[in-house]
């Protein structure tokens, strides 16, 4: 059994090594359009402050075709009753004061773009926030309630919604001014060896994109199709939860979801996606 | 009734004589199969959507059941030939009793 799996292993090996070297160039042929009306950038040029890539890529282009035709149409996409949960909650109000999100915004739709930027600077609170710190914001100081947990699926429905109503629009994350200091700590880790694996974030995404690693299709790691609803786990997944996965498996201690650091590589790592479509809530392995 | 029980369905508006279309629906149900136990070790108790019909026109297009196995917000996918201009009607049966409805305009043209 030992022996013929390290000779699977080697024939894997040797698959890989004779595949093209990952094709920064390629063209996909897919085009991803959602509902048949809203068509979704997956490829684009890559912005000035990516030098790995000269087009970056969606994760939609690198799953299977049954994946992406879950992406195509909404009463496939299992997300959406994330976000119809988080409809609900735009309307209840919370609270003391006995507000709701939709007392300020009136409805979601209001919000559209809103992804696009994000996470973005904010002067008042003097610091880098993400689209749930953001909510949170709301939730405490305008509502009096009490915070949402990070991670809880309230949490990533709401920014399931939001980026819901934002897709199609063109990521556009500011790396400049205030951002600057945030944007290089999270530019930092992203090329920060962790864990006993000691595998960096450029290890699997910059210099082996497009390879499998084990029965996987490594991505370029853009992070503009969430929050994501993986067929792994059947549920919605933060941007953070999935960072968070991903240092795990270098066999490291890993920071919170929610954490300075965590907020600091979303916005680096948004920032790649540059002129991609915000794309979610998406379907992914 | 369970918690945030909301059918969802998908059907054309229109259609030719005789043509036959794909029909989707979801309803979001918890499923609660009865196998699993809660943190204090008790039983929690089976609650599945346990019947699902789909008819036109008053005659029965499909007609299910469910089982506990199946999965968290069941989904069906069919398809039905359409003679003529019609009410699709989609019936969901809730163990506790509770009945859930929907239905759907086709009109041929």
């Amino acid at each position: 059994m030992a022996r013929g799996f390290r000779s699977g292993g080697a024939a894997a090996l040797a698959l890989v090594l004779a595949a093209p070297l990952a094709g920064a160039d390629e063209v996909i042929d897919d085009e991803l359009v959602i509902n048949g009306e809203i068509p979704i950038v997956t490829q684009a040029p890559a912005p000035e402050h990516v030098e790995a890539f000269s087009v970056i890529r969606s994760g939609w282009t690198f799953r299977s075709p049954e994946t992406q035709a879950m992406e195509m149409d909404d009463f496939d996409n299992p997300a959406i009753l994330g976000v119809e949960a988080a409809r609900d909650d735009f309307d209840a109000s919370l609270g003391a004061n006995g507000e709701s999100c939709a007392s300020c915004h009136e409805s979601p739709e209001d919000l559209a773009g809103v992804r696009a930027v994000y996470p973005k600077w904010d002067d008042a609170a003097g610091e880098v926030q993400t689209i749930e710190m953001q909510v949170n914001e709301c939730v405490t100081e305008r509502m009096g309630a009490e915070a949402w947990p990070y991670d809880a699926s309230r949490m990533v429905n709401m920014s399931a919604l939001m980026s819901f109503v934002s897709r199609g629009e063109i990521v556009n994350v500011a790396i400049d001014g205030p951002a600057a200091e945030t944007w290089q700590q999270g530019k930092d880790m992203y090329y920060t060896r962790y864990g006993q694996l000691e595998l960096s974030c450029a290890n699997c995404h910059e210099d082996n994109y497009d390879n499998m690693i084990r029965a996987d299709h490594l991505s370029q790691g853009m992070v503009n199709g969430f929050p994501t609803y993986r067929l792994k786990n059947t549920k919605l997944n933060s941007v953070h939860n999935r960072f968070k996965g991903c240092i795990r498996d270098t066999m490291a201690q890993t920071f919170s979801p929610g954490s300075p650091e965590f907020v600091a590589l979303e916005l680096y790592v948004a920032s790649r996606g540059n002129g991609l479509s915000v794309e979610g809530p998406a379907v992914r392995n | 009734m369970a918690d945030n029980v909301k059918p969802r369905v998908r059907v054309p508006s229109s259609a030719t004589a005789g043509e036959v279309v794909t029909i989707k629906t979801l309803i979001s149900h918890q499923m609660e199969s009865g196998q699993r136990k809660d943190d204090a070790g008790n039983v929690i108790p089976r609650s599945i959507i346990n019947r699902f019909v789909a008819a036109y026109n008053g005659e029965t297009v499909i007609d299910v059941t469910l089982e506990p196995a199946i999965s968290t917000n069941p989904y069906f996918e069919f398809q039905a030939k359409i003679p003529e201009s019609g009410t699709m009607t989609f019936t969901w049966y809730d163990d506790d009793g509770s009945v859930y409805e929907d239905s759907q305009e086709i009109t041929v043209g």
